[in-house]
């Protein structure tokens, strides 16, 4: 097995997100169906994590003294897929029997059949609970690495998002990293218009958490983030990143309509194209 | 502690949670990795013995079942054996899809144990008498399912489900119940407990009611009505194997239970039957209907959870049998 590529250029890192955005295209158009908006969405922050900043291999994808993710965002699964083939948690042929019968790769994240996927999401609000679980487990064997969380923000509106943050908070979690991936829409429409949750920063500010928020498709905005959070203490710390999704086709960038759809072979030969050229 | 009554002989009974208490705070000891979680109600459910032991492995979550459940689920993804427990209406209703998404799904290894099962929860009235709490969880993949008859049988059951791999739902109760066994056995899941037998009808009971067969039996045979007495203490999995010599030895069946008669032990016990060896099966429990406040031994004679409603129920099944 080749060793796990991992860069803090971030040019190179700009390119394996380009990389890992055809992938999750490529994977969603075999499918027929999935998540595209927000798996492009959050491509960029899974793609600092798995591939710079995060301490994982897939060699030992059950260690104990290691960093972890949990996607809460479960619907991105493909974006997840991607970046763990990529890193090596399995062979890439398997991105192409996305959502199959039998297949590795589960429409939502499912730990049972799928390398490097901590634990089984998909109903939203429920990730940051079991990150919060496995912050206060790594507490009590004395990791030193962090678990980090992706929710999503129409997931904010669940309840036991907020009962998770006041969770970490109250044990005062510095191993806890979130993202909220801010892309702004939500299944039927904006998420101020279905139902709104800003300003999600002074929200976590008030459950206790540290909060930063950071522009989610710029590398080195997100890389210093995630420093940052790793960093902090007595608290945990969560980083807005504001994103665009369907971020990268320009035919998906800020539509709502994208958020459960899977691209044609004609929209995908597009989009392929555009991020070539990019 | 000892209740006498007018007419009632001496029962002995002992408080299950109680049990429950004592065997977490052993295991504190004997298994590193045990951690327990409660959602504020920590000297109600008795998980308070552990934390006063191991205050760096307990968690008190608030008032925030669901939460309580994912953050189970996560420490038993990175190793720990986590003992989660409220009231049983909150653990497997508030947290129900919790327990489906977070735990079930994954086959993760939490143990979901809840007191205040039943409707001897009491004065505090239908609002905290789990009646659906079974049916919540036999549903579930992946989870077994365990209502222990008494203080004893608490005792190994939670001993057994620190070293089973594996999500487990064990029911507990408020109330003080009649014991049953005079001393704790290992406890075997999926295996129902022959406590006598007899040829004319098999009583099938879990939690309090297995002492209400118990007494039933008695009084039948004081009619020369000889029962199989049966404490199964496991609803998920079900003893199928036992069931279909119950059936073939008796050929008719009273199940009981301190729960509704949708989707709990009479339940599992019918779909068994149904489908293996049709004879009558009665099922002795709460109809379609929430409790009410009173005090317990009243709610378990309006609502016919007693041993008369058993007796009633056996000879109904015997009818049926001759017929």
């Amino acid at each position: 097995m080749k060793a796990l590529e991992r860069t803090d250029d971030v040019a190179a890192l700009s390119a394996i997100a380009r990389d890992l955005r055809i992938d999750i295209l490529t994977m969603l158009n075999a499918s027929g169906s999935g998540h595209s908006g927000g798996s492009l969405s959050a491509i960029d922050i899974l793609t600092a994590l798995y591939f710079s900043r995060m301490d994982h291999s897939p060699l030992y994808p059950r260690g104990k003294d290691r960093d972890r993710f949990v996607l809460s965002k479960g619907h991105a699964a493909p974006a997840l897929y991607a970046a763990l083939a990529r890193a090596g948690y399995f062979d890439r042929s398997h991105l192409l029997s996305l959502r199959k019968l039998n297949a590795m790769l589960s429409g939502h994240p499912f730990a049972p059949s799928t390398p490097g996927v901590e634990i089984s999401t998909g109903s939203l609000g429920q990730g940051l609970s079991l990150a919060v679980g496995m912050a206060l487990a790594g507490r009590l064997d004395g990791w030193k690495k962090s678990v980090f969380a992706m929710t999503g923000d129409g997931e904010l509106q669940e309840g036991q998002v907020w009962e998770a943050a006041m969770a970490a908070a109250h044990y005062k979690l510095d191993n806890l990293v979130a993202f909220v991936d801010h892309n702004g829409l939500q299944i039927d429409g904006a998420v101020a218009e279905v139902m709104g949750v800003d300003p999600v920063d002074e929200k976590f500010a008030a459950f206790g958490w540290a909060t930063r928020t950071v522009n989610g498709h710029d590398m080195a905005e997100i890389l210093d983030a995630i420093d940052w959070g790793v960093a902090q203490k007595g608290k945990p710390s969560v980083i807005v990143a504001m994103t665009v999704k369907g971020k990268g086709v320009s035919f998906m960038e800020g539509k709502a309509s994208w958020h459960g759809t899977a691209p044609s072979d004609e929209q995908l030969a597009a989009a392929i194209a555009e991020l070539t050229l990019a | 502690m000892t209740i006498q009554t007018s007419d009632k002989p001496v029962v002995e009974k002992k408080s299950l949670r109680d049990a429950y208490g004592a065997t977490l705070a052993e295991l504190g000891a004997s298994h590193p990795a045990v951690v327990v979680l409660d959602a504020d109600l920590s000297g109600s459910t008795r998980t308070a013995t552990f934390a006063k032991k191991y205050p760096d492995r307990f968690f008190n979550m608030g008032v925030a079942e669901a939460n309580m459940i994912g953050v189970a689920a996560g420490m038993a993804v990175s190793g720990k054996i986590p003992f989660a427990s409220t009231f049983a209406v909150f653990a497997t209703g508030r947290a129900w899809e919790q327990i489906r998404q977070s735990v079930c799904l994954g086959n993760v290894n939490v143990k979901v144990v809840a007191s205040h099962g039943g409707i001897t929860v009491g004065e505090d009235g239908p609002s905290h008498q789990a009646m659906e709490d079974i049916a919540l969880m036999r549903a579930l993949p992946h989870m077994g399912v365990i209502v222990p008859a008494d203080a004893a049988e608490t005792a190994s059951a939670v001993r057994f489900a620190a070293d089973h791999v594996g999500p487990l739902y064990i029911r507990l109760a408020r109330d003080k119940f009649p014991v049953v066994h005079r001393e704790a056995t290992p406890f075997r899941l999926g295996k129902g407990e022959v406590l006598r037998n007899g040829p004319d009808v098999a009583l099938v009971g879990c939690g309090l009611m297995t002492s209400t067969i118990i007494e039933a039996a008695d009084r039948l045979a004081d009619e020369g009505i000889m029962a199989t007495v049966v404490n199964m203490a496991t609803i998920k999995p079900i003893d199928e194997e036992l069931l279909i010599t119950l059936a073939t030895t008796c050929g008719a069946i009273v199940t009981a239970e301190e729960h509704s008669i949708i989707g709990g032990l009479g339940s599992a016990v019918a779909e068994v039957i149904g489908e293996n060896i049709p004879v009558p099966v009665i099922k002795v429990g709460m109809k379609s209907e929430f409790g009410k406040s009173g005090p317990p031994e009243a709610l378990l004679d309006y609502f016919g959870l007693n041993a008369a409603a058993v007796i009633e129920a056996a000879k109904k099944a015997l009818a049926l049998k001759n017929g």
